[in-house]
């Protein structure tokens, strides 16, 4: 129960930390001022609930454990995120495609998890879902703006949709600790989310003039901690600091 | 709206003086972040809780509660909780004066407030000069509880907060 918790806890904080990560190498150079401050508070809410959870996890290992232990000091197999949210930032459309993805997604899930029965991560839910509501405003309305733009835009957001495309599913995959955890009634049944996730994308998409891609085919693996090329990298600059500096403090 | 609140009526005067770093003219007790101040055993302990998740500024918030104690005799234990929520109902109406003298509007109400981020309408009013011919220029402001918005009558840029609910 306690290792199952602990992995669950982890399945869930790891998506929040690579995708603030990703948004945080936008710091400076995000395509203008308002974009970037956007993206980079974005990035600053969800390390906020990272730390939440993973101070939380910290306490339930019980040994000397730190959360910064827990972000910074794990090996490219041991993050479980999604591999959506690893995926690099190629243009500002690729980004908000990203991020609208997994917003969606993000926002059902809290809205479940709110009601979990483990009083912490519901308290945290309840905190993030005042966040994150604002997150996928902010992407959805992206993805109008430039589905809906020029022919250039269209062409970019299009792209990246279908880009993407192959590593939605994977965030209604089950791990062990989602079973564990949904039969104690304290995690969230994903599976039961995909539907109401896809009918949510797709009206957006068709409010964008968007096609919605038509691909079966979809990638997994960061789950089980099986990542795509990109994490090694993000993960190098993430933990430069620990690697260089052990045990080191702002 | 603050009844979960338990704060113990001779610490208030001492955790007036400690502000929000980022909003030095809102008092951490207009801001409504105080949940639990009690003295136990000749030690005070604090509850207080976040705004937004990653609030930079609670770090510091918390450091300040304590040096403020100190000065006035107390040690303290300072303890982050997440459970109520945070909700900008918490600000206390001197606290949104406090916000719009300080050049930032007030949080509206839910459903006003998703027409000004949402639907373009016109209604935060300018702290400057009272207009409400205002727009949304950007969703994040200059930290994540704020948006950006600029007057149309005097051309001035200001930031609203944003209601959280």
């Amino acid at each position: 129960m306690k290792q199952n918790l602990y992995n669950y806890i982890l399945g869930i904080a790891d998506n929040s930390l690579i995708l603030g990560q990703r948004l945080g190498e936008l710091t400076g150079h995000g395509p203008s001022l308002e974009t970037d401050i956007a993206c980079t508070n974005i990035s600053l809410d969800l390390f906020g609930q990272v730390r939440s959870y993973f101070q939380y996890a910290a306490k339930i290992a019980g040994d000397n454990r730190t959360e910064d232990d827990i972000a910074m000091l794990r090996k490219e197999r041991e993050y479980v995120n999604v591999l959506l949210v690893e995926q690099p930032n190629r243009d500002f459309a690729y980004t908000m495609a990203r991020q609208f993805l997994f917003d969606v997604y993000h926002l059902l899930f809290l809205q479940k998890l709110e009601k979990s029965k483990d009083l912490t991560l519901s308290a945290i839910a309840t905190k993030s879902i005042k966040e994150v509501s604002y997150h996928e405003r902010f992407s959805g309305d992206w993805i109008k703006r430039l589905g809906d733009g020029t022919e250039e835009s269209k062409t970019k957001m299009q792209d990246a949709i279908d880009g993407l495309w192959t590593y939605t599913d994977e965030l209604f995959h089950q791990t062990e600790a989602d079973k564990a955890m949904v039969a104690e009634g304290i995690g969230v049944d994903v599976t039961k989310l995909k539907e109401t996730y896809y009918k949510k994308v797709n009206e957006i998409l068709e409010e964008a003039t968007l096609e919605i891609p038509e691909s079966k085919w979809f990638q997994k693996g960061g789950k089980d901690g099986i990542h795509t090329e990109h994490l090694g990298y993000l993960l190098a600059e993430l933990q430069y600091m620990q690697r260089a500096y052990p045990n080191m403090e702002w | 709206m603050t009844t979960e609140q338990n704060i113990d009526q001779i610490l208030i005067p001492i955790l007036e003086q400690v502000s929000d770093p980022e909003i030095p003219v809102l008092s951490i007790m207009d801001m409504g972040v105080v949940r639990t101040a009690v003295i136990e055993n000749n030690i005070v302990k604090v509850e207080i809780t976040p705004t937004y998740s990653g609030c930079p500024a609670m770090d510091v918030i918390g450091d300040d509660i304590k040096a403020a104690l100190k000065v006035a005799g107390y040690d303290s234990e300072i303890e982050l909780i997440l459970a109520p929520a945070w909700t900008t109902d918490w600000i206390t109406p001197r606290g949104r004066k406090a916000l719009e003298d300080y050049g930032i509007a007030a949080p509206l109400n839910a459903e006003a407030d998703k027409d000004v981020l949402l639907n373009d309408k016109r209604i935060v009013k300018c702290t400057n000069c009272g207009s409400q011919n205002t727009r949304l220029v950007s969703q994040f402001g200059s930290t994540a509880c704020k948006a950006q918005f600029q007057c149309d009558d005097c051309q001035e840029p200001f930031d609203y907060f944003k209601c959280l609910k």
